[in-house]
């Protein structure tokens, strides 16, 4: 074993060495946060599986039969569901991941970690959750017998797309929820603005063409169409507003993990 | 070889001005910053030319300051000192909860840091997934915890719940799993706060048990707690640390008896005063002392403490003196011989040690007055159990009956006794 140095100020070279070293407490502490999700196994299932499908109704009477916004072509609730399922994971890897760091106090303060696998193992439960959804999806696709085509093989490229953008705003907001405590209650805010300014409830087909690549500055966008584009198989895929999505999401992904990296070092005398 | 190096150590904390409880400068409000920032901002532009108010409301503490020391691989280090005095700042700083502001730590082995009970334990997770969740938590692999587990799971005595929820556990039985998984630690360096502390005395005696293990098998233990006993105990070498500096490091029982100084000194510095409605300490000395609290098994010693009667009390006052040896257990107790009734006033009351009777070591002294009634229970007047404290030496010299013998000689008492030898035959 090499010889740990601390020294004040400097920067800790064998961080990504202790990343690796600690991906057993990274496993181990993703099965309790799904273990306890779902000890009380018919509320967490219950809720994971109502809440989308909730949604889902709302958007289809809203935006569908209300408004009638254009469908694609397709059953307006699978429109809305195919979006449902990157959003959900998005939103629920961001809620669960920027308090994680509170709820998780205790441990910060008392034993060392990397702290950055406490915001992340918030993903896996995600993760488990949008399982499920694509369950209820299929259900769905099954009732409206809607055939998905082979482009469905490019589904986790667009959940990884999801999962860069979700842990990038993640790693930022459970760091400023350490130092300012108040963020907790603008973050559920926040994060159901991005439900109305993404296109969950209608197809970003209705924004107007010379808008679509200012739309896609939401990485949520490409995510988004790109579910859309995999799994009901006819609807076209605006290319340079996704790899602005994938540009942004990765950039979002590197400034939250540097951001989180210099935070980590006060957690243990704020928290 | 050291395995532990400290150099230059210092850990400021920032304490604000509104503070919630401990202290510490917690989190912020968001709203206060953005308040402050545009207040500061208007500020700036009313009076463009003044000078930067800095923040007054914000003020430095070091709990920790120039910190320098090394320690060995194998040594069991107690770490003593008053509340505050920057004990656990240190703990957390060596096992890298958080960081230093100056200097530089060299550590060379696996850390584990047990400064809590039960960290990460999950009331809804079974004894038997806390043991795991924990164990990682801890530093333990997951191939380590299955080896152990049997072994963890008999010492922690909890065989029968151990699939039950440890939210219906009672806390004992919390305590003691907790205890059993941190037990089974295998780290170089066991760093241990003030843990012991809870769980019932037995258990405590088996974990005690367990960390002397842990200290022969070569580990070093470095171990915050009040209870010198335990310290002194446990450990060879002691730190005090006082006002986050370091005091003194050395050998355990002058630690200890650096530190019932230190608290001595407090004491009488911070008045605290030991009276009842009848009678008050005035004050307490030893006599005879060579330096400032050194004397040979060879001197006498006189113990002296003065008190004030305040009013006509229908019992006997008798004054007392305890003696305690550094881990904190008694020597003995002596009472004041014939004492008749006292009418009020100020009383000398002295008390005198012969030599050649108690051995080497570090030895506290409490002065109490008793009064005892005719009938009914008695009434302990006042107790200052660490008025006093002096350290006994051997000069090694002819006198101290040792024919060349240079190592410890055991037991509280060193008399020399009358000893006769008569040859019987050939």
């Amino acid at each position: 074993m090499s010889k740990l140095v601390i020294e004040a100020g400097k920067v800790n070279r064998r961080y990504f060495k202790d990343l690796m070293s600690y991906r057993e407490l990274f496993l181990l502490l993703a099965w309790r946060d799904v273990l306890v999700r779902y000890k009380q196994t018919i509320i967490g299932v219950a809720w994971s599986v109502l809440r989308p499908l909730l949604t889902m109704i709302v958007f289809t009477i809203v935006f569908g039969r209300l408004a009638k916004m254009p469908s694609e072509g397709v059953a307006y609730p699978i429109l809305v569901y195919a979006a449902m399922l990157p959003w959900q994971f998005f939103s629920n890897t961001v809620n669960e991941g920027g308090n994680s760091l509170i709820s998780n106090a205790s441990m910060i303060s008392k034993v060392y970690f990397p702290r950055i696998i406490i915001p992340t193992t918030a993903m896996v439960v995600s993760l488990i959750d949008f399982l499920i959804s694509i369950l209820i999806l299929s259900t769905l696709m099954v009732w409206y017998q809607h055939v998905p085509t082979w482009k469905v093989v490019f589904l986790p490229m667009f959940l990884g797309l999801a999962a860069i953008a979700a842990l990038g705003i993640t790693f930022l907001i459970s760091a400023l929820n350490v130092k300012y405590r108040d963020f907790r209650h603008v973050l559920p805010f926040i994060v159901q603005i991005g439900l109305y300014i993404s296109p969950v409830g209608f197809s970003s087909t209705v924004v107007p063409e010379k808008w679509r690549l200012i739309y896609s500055l939401n990485p949520m966008v490409g995510v988004i169409d790109g579910f859309r584009w995999a799994i009901i198989g006819n609807t076209p895929m605006y290319w340079p507003g996704f790899w602005l999505s994938v540009g942004l999401a990765l950039l979002l992904l590197v400034t939250g993990f540097g951001f989180f990296r210099r935070m980590e070092r006060e957690f243990a005398d704020v928290i | 070889m050291s395995i532990i190096k400290v150099e230059n150590l210092g850990k400021k904390y920032i304490i604000g001005h509104d503070l919630n409880a401990g202290g510490a400068f917690r989190s912020r409000a968001l709203r206060d910053t953005l308040t402050h920032t545009a207040r500061g901002l208007y500020q700036r532009l009313r009076h463009p030319l003044s000078p930067n108010v800095e923040n007054t409301e914000i003020e430095e503490l070091w709990a920790l300051k120039n910190l320098e020391f090394e320690i060995e691989a194998g040594d069991r280090v107690g770490i003593i000192g008053r509340n505050g005095a920057g004990k656990s700042t240190l703990l957390k700083v060596l096992s890298r909860i958080t960081e230093p502001t100056t200097g530089r730590i060299e550590i060379d082995g696996r850390v584990a840091s047990l400064l809590e009970v039960g960290t990460g334990f999950h009331p809804e997770l079974s004894g038997r997934e806390n043991i795991f969740l924990n164990g990682a938590i801890l530093g333990m692999t997951r191939s380590e915890i299955k080896a152990k587990f049997d072994e963890i799971v008999e010492f922690s005595e909890i065989e029968r719940f151990l699939d039950t929820p440890v939210k219906r556990f009672s806390s004992g039985m919390y305590v003691r799993l907790a205890f059993a998984v941190a037990a089974h630690l295998e780290p170089d360096i066991l760093i241990v706060d003030e843990v012991l502390a809870v769980g019932d005395a037995q258990f405590q005696k088996k974990c005690l048990g367990k960390m002397e293990e842990v200290g022969k098998e070569g580990r070093t233990v470095l171990f915050v707690s009040h209870n010198m006993a335990m310290i002194s105990n446990l450990c060879q070498t002691g730190i005090v640390l006082n006002e986050g500096e370091l005091e003194f490091f050395g050998q355990v029982s002058d630690a200890v008896t650096k530190y019932y100084q230190a608290s001595n000194q407090r004491d009488a510095a911070h008045e605290r005063e030991f009276k009842s409605d009848a009678a008050e300490l005035l004050g307490a000395e030893l006599i005879g002392l060579s330096n400032l609290s050194d004397i040979t098994i060879h001197d006498e010693l006189i113990v002296r403490m003065r008190y004030r009667i305040k009013k006509q009390i229908d019992g006997k006052c008798v004054p007392n003196f305890h003696f305690f040896v550094s881990d904190g257990s008694y020597a003995f107790v002596d009472s004041a011989k014939d004492v008749t009734s006292m009418p009020p006033g100020v009383y000398c009351a002295e008390c005198k040690i012969p030599r050649q009777f108690l051995n080497e070591g570090a030895y506290f002294v409490g002065v109490a007055l008793t009064t005892y009634f005719e009938t009914g229970p008695w009434k302990i007047e006042f107790f200052d159990k660490n008025a006093l404290t002096f350290n006994v030496v051997d000069p090694m010299d002819e006198r101290s009956n040792r024919y060349g013998y240079g190592g410890p000689i055991p037991g509280v008492v060193r008399p020399q006794l009358d000893w006769s030898i008569a040859k019987e035959s050939q």
